[in-house]
């Protein structure tokens, strides 16, 4: 192995962060379109490019061996998922077949994990909504996200649907969070049993008596109908692989403690034996190499030392 | 509009309405928009109850609420990372108990009496700068110590590559290899399960055009060239023909490429066929046929009139085809 590698500091970390990690941070995602597109998804893919403005990458050029549903047409994909860092794509093609077609997939380990493939209908861009520009939700702020219908839990494409739309807008996971930086919620409302309605909207936190402001939405960002077309379930070694979360951020037991009444908290102490041998030697040894020195100035005179006999215990 | 408990997913801000159903079926569309805006108000109405409710810690900007982990799972992009066995020292320490101690970058050095850097330019007791270095008892008269000096530091030297590879190694076998090695050693990329494909070096590409030119009936004498293209020299094309496959011969262990041995081989090979069997190597029979035909199918165009303006069909051109296999290479023709 002629490994001889010293990647300079910033490489090294650009290189550190496309690693696999113990906990994910947020997921990229993947704009691009086919060979076809309508003006009904051009616009659309740039208004989710919008929304997910940070942690997105835009393709503009045309795509044509793009097929994501066919065993052979998802190797482009796979490769700019790799080059991209990006493991969520977004694919928008048009045809007579399937107008307006948009597929949402996913990837694991830059490998087609999952795909849905929705049809727009009746979309509305965001310009054609008139609000007050002060209400606007900034870039990058934690969505809400409402999902209405008892469809989205008994229809299977629509449960795989909602899944897909949380990963696409959820952003990062994270443990603190600003409550005055909440502004916009995504809400679907199924309408039918392969159609919803997806809308993006922004919150007004109105005062309240209480802590809890009260919520009022206001429509700004694009709204859609979504009818979903197609979609492919992951393989169930695959979904089982991917759900896998790190064995440390399982519970810990704390072993050896109990908790006294009288006595509060008690714990319990075991030493183990003491190995001579392999205990850590001083570094300081000059009082052997004195003796050693000595022993050996005067030759063979010396005895060797004899033996300690082991004597009981007096 | 039964409103019974949502299902709050307090970690990913979600609200879930199971129970949800519209009253009135497929009404307008303003209809379903207006009464998707209501029931979202009250999902995230709830939600932000449950939100607001949780302790908080004030800040500059506003309140800072710890979010809990989300309920509903998704799924991981990356393969969960390996953890990296420790290495030889990493053991070492462990089973003696040493504890690692962070050393300070300055040093004072008592000779100059200043502060200098442990490591780099000017550095505290810098090995190289030692003038003199006094004799042992038991130093051999006739050895250069500093000689000795710098043999030993590079053993020291090879000593801890060899234990970094060998710790690489460890990693590499338990699948944990930090990523930038793993991206230079092997060119797989970071995730590991994904090979990249291969691409074409130069010398591999004129090798495959050269083949695919020896393999055509006239040696690829007449194959239309690229701009830049070479002409491919006939000791080549037979080198090619003779060492097709070059790493089941000698092996190359004199660098990469061709080993030496490997190249004499082929031009004790070379040699035979050039010389004994330049006959078998193009079929004269067929060539000298060949050009009869054309020949002759010319002269029926021009009407058997200027046979003798056959200036092109020099009939020493077959022989300067055979001479050109005789003896050492040239640059013209083509075995075939």
């Amino acid at each position: 192995m002629r490994i001889k590698t010293q990647t300079k500091g910033r490489i090294r970390r650009e290189l550190d962060k496309r690693a696999p990690k113990l906990v994910e941070t947020g997921k990229k995602t993947l704009i691009l379109h086919g060979t076809k597109t309508s003006s009904v998804l051009n616009s659309v893919l740039t208004e989710i490019y919008h929304l997910k403005k940070g942690n997105s990458i835009k393709y503009s050029r045309k795509n044509d061996k793009i097929r994501p549903f066919e065993s052979g047409g998802e190797a482009s994909l796979e490769f700019f998922s790799l080059k991209t860092d990006c493991s969520l794509f977004v694919f928008g093609s048009h045809s007579k077949k399937r107008p307006n077609n948009l597929v949402l997939g996913r990837t694991y380990d830059h490998h087609i994990y999952d795909l849905v493939e929705v049809g727009i209908e009746n979309f509305r861009s965001m310009e054609s909504f008139s609000y007050d520009k002060k209400l606007a939700p900034q870039i990058g702020s934690k969505p809400f996200f409402a999902f209405i219908g008892e469809a989205f839990e008994s229809v299977d494409e629509l449960k795989h649907l909602k899944e897909v739309l949380l990963d696409l807008f959820r952003g990062e996971v994270v443990t603190n969070l600003n409550l005055a930086g909440l502004d916009r919620v995504y809400v679907c409302t199924a309408v039918s049993s392969n159609k919803i309605f997806f809308s993006h909207c922004a919150l007004r936190l109105k005062k309240s008596g209480t802590v809890v402001p009260r919520m009022e939405l206001v429509e700004v960002g694009p709204s859609m109908d979504m009818v979903v077309r197609r979609h492919r379930h992951p393989d169930d070694s695959l979904r089982k692989e991917a759900m896998k979360t790190a064995p440390e951020l399982t519970k810990k037991k704390v072993k050896n403690v109990v908790k006294d009444d009288i006595q509060g908290k008690l714990g319990k102490i075991y030493i183990p034996d003491q190995k001579v041998g392999d205990m850590p030697l001083t570094n300081n040894v000059k009082g052997l190499k004195e003796e050693r020195r000595e022993a050996k100035m005067k030759g063979e005179d010396s005895k060797p030392t004899p033996k300690k006999q082991k004597q009981d215990a007096e | 509009m039964a409103e019974t408990q949502y299902e709050v997913d307090l970690g990913n801000l979600l609200a879930f309405d199971a129970h949800h159903q519209f009253a009135s079926p497929p009404s307008s569309r303003e209809e379903i928009v207006k009464e998707a805006l209501e029931q979202g108000t009250k999902l995230v109405q709830a939600v932000a109850d449950a939100l607001f409710n949780l302790p908080s810690t004030e800040d500059l900007e506003g309140p800072i609420v710890k979010l809990p982990a989300p309920t509903s799972k998704l799924p991981r992009e990356k393969p969960l990372p390996k953890p990296r066995p420790p290495t030889k020292w990493e053991v070492f320490a462990q089973k003696k108990g040493i504890q690692k101690r962070n050393k300070e970058k300055l040093v004072f050095d008592e000779q100059t009496g200043s502060w200098k850097r442990r490591h780099g330019y000017d550095r505290v007791n810098d090995d190289n700068d030692i003038p003199i270095i006094e004799a042992k008892a038991t130093d051999e008269p006739g050895t250069d110590p500093f000689a000795e000096r710098r043999k030993e530091k590079k053993s020291k030297v090879e000593k801890q590559e060899k234990n970094r590879l060998h710790n690489l190694k460890q990693a590499q076998k338990a699948g944990a290899l930090p990523s930038h090695i793993q991206l230079a050693a092997t060119s797989l990329p970071i995730t590991g399960t994904q090979t990249m494909p291969k691409k074409v070096s130069k010398d591999e590409l004129q090798n495959v055009a050269g083949m695919a030119a020896t393999s055509t009936a006239s040696g690829g004498k007449f194959d239309k060239k690229l701009p830049g293209e070479k002409p491919q020299s006939m000791k080549r094309s037979i080198e090619r023909l003779v060492c097709s496959d070059t790493t089941d011969f000698l092996p190359a262990v004199e660098g990469s490429g061709m080993g030496d041995m490997e190249r004499q081989q082929t031009e004790k090979v070379l040699n035979k066929l050039i010389s004994k069997n330049s006959h078998e190597i193009l079929n004269v029979e067929k060539a000298v046929n060949m050009y009869n035909v054309k020949r002759e199918k010319r002269q029926r165009k021009q009407g058997g009139g200027q046979s003798s303006s056959s200036s092109k069909f020099k009939p020493n051109k077959k022989s300067f085809k055979k001479t050109s296999h005789k003896g050492s290479s040239s640059n013209k023709g083509k075995s075939k």
